[in-house]
């Protein structure tokens, strides 16, 4: 039930002292948080109070003012943007509220992306999207738009597309935001399952205690800052 | 809660006895404490007194007496009239959380700082109720029951939170006169 008690000893990724401002806008001031491999985090605090910065930092889509971003030993904050997007395309995934399908290609083809991109070839690609579109229960779906899916059809699509590539750590900003509750419980269901199959760690960024309970462990933020726990946790 | 009209509701599943009553009661409503032999007894008493129940049969199959109880028509309109009734909704709710919260701010003690740490108390239960609603084998009766207790516990959360927030806002506005 407890992944944390199996994954002592060094965060995969941790941020230390993060701060972030958006013109005269603070986003972060002084944001610290760690995750270890194989854990569920759940970021949670009002609107405003910087989740989906801490996020963005974290995942390496955003450069912080100040502060660091470690992933093991690397320093995320001064990765150049080819590593970053190496990383993106293989160790890390990220799943939104909405709007992360590209609307041109089927479902298949969504989920395939990015193991083609990665230099799979299109049939081996083709053949891991379809299982992954199974174990989510959208197979039936497979040659769909985006536009002709169900906003719980769209979010397992992206769950497919999130986890083919079987990365370390998956960065997932209200997930379940667009959809209605009983959708969105079955959604993180179907994710917390999968990440612990894969023993991959997750970072959820939720304003929903009903959905940030299905992490081990909560991290609070408030105006941009985490609490003096996470400092030194 | 109604035992009366559990047991009626268990009864509409066929006649039973009052031992199988109560292990289908503690089967079927888990978080609920366990039926009392002597209630279930007694309670099967009074519906047979109100013609609500009645006796199917009486057997020993050369063990003690058992007695089989069976509805009765009027029990089944009884129980039909009692699962569509509301319930009335209550006017306010009072309980220990807001009491300390209230007593924290008139003896100038630390609501803040006691609302941080119910909070992760009630964030500690909520995961352990997702983890037994989202546990492969759970049946409905625990998933409803998990999200009936999950619901109530976000609301207190709810609360708290925008407790918090506005004791946050009302210290500034002392502090800054």
């Amino acid at each position: 039930m407890n992944t944390t008690e199996s994954a002592h000893g060094q965060p995969l990724l941790a941020a230390r002292g993060l701060y972030k401002a958006y013109g005269s806008t603070p986003a972060l001031r002084g944001a610290s948080a760690q995750l270890r491999a194989g854990e569920i985090v759940a970021v949670t605090g009002p609107s405003g109070s910087g989740k989906s910065s801490l996020l963005h930092c974290m995942a390496g889509m955003v450069r912080p003012d100040h502060g660091q971003v470690m992933y093991g030993d690397e320093h995320l904050a001064h990765a150049s943007e080819d590593r970053l997007s190496e990383l993106r395309r293989t160790q890390f995934a990220v799943v939104f509220q909405f709007g992360q399908l590209i609307p041109e290609l089927t479902a298949v083809d969504n989920v395939s992306l990015p193991l083609i991109l990665g230099g799979t070839d299109r049939r081996t690609a083709h053949g891991q999207a379809h299982s992954w579109l199974e174990r989510f229960g959208v197979l039936d779906r497979a040659e769909a738009r985006p536009g002709e899916l169900s906003g719980g059809q769209e979010q397992r699509v992206a769950l497919a597309r999130a986890l083919v590539t079987g990365p370390r750590i998956v960065f997932a900003d209200e997930p379940t935001g667009a959809l209605d509750s009983l959708a969105g419980e079955q959604v993180m269901t179907e994710l917390t399952a999968a990440a612990r199959e894969l023993g991959a760690a997750v970072l959820l960024v939720t304003h929903d205690a009903t959905i940030a309970a299905y992490a081990d462990r909560e991290i609070r933020l408030t105006d941009g800052r985490t609490g003096a726990l996470e400092v030194s946790a | 809660m109604s035992t009366r009209h559990i047991l009626l509701g268990l009864l509409a599943m066929g006649p039973r006895h009052g031992y199988d009553l109560k292990h289908r009661h503690d089967e079927r409503f888990p978080q609920a404490r366990p039926l009392a032999f002597g209630q279930v007894y007694t309670t099967l008493q009074r519906l047979v007194r109100d013609g609500l129940a009645e006796v199917e049969e009486t057997g020993s199959d050369g063990g003690p007496e058992r007695t089989m109880y069976r509805s009765t028509d009027a029990g089944a309109r009884e129980l039909a009239d009692w699962a569509g009734s509301v319930t009335p909704s209550a006017p306010f709710v009072a309980n220990e959380i807001f009491a300390k919260v209230v007593v924290a701010i008139l003896s100038g003690g630390d609501p803040a700082a006691y609302l941080a740490a119910q909070r992760a108390s009630h964030m500690q239960r909520m995961r352990e109720l997702t983890a037994v609603k989202s546990a492969k084998d759970a049946d409905l009766t625990t998933v409803l029951s998990a999200d009936y207790a999950l619901t109530h516990l976000n609301a207190d959360l709810r609360w708290m939170t925008t407790t918090a927030d506005r004791l946050a806002t009302l210290t500034a506005e002392v502090e800054s006169t």
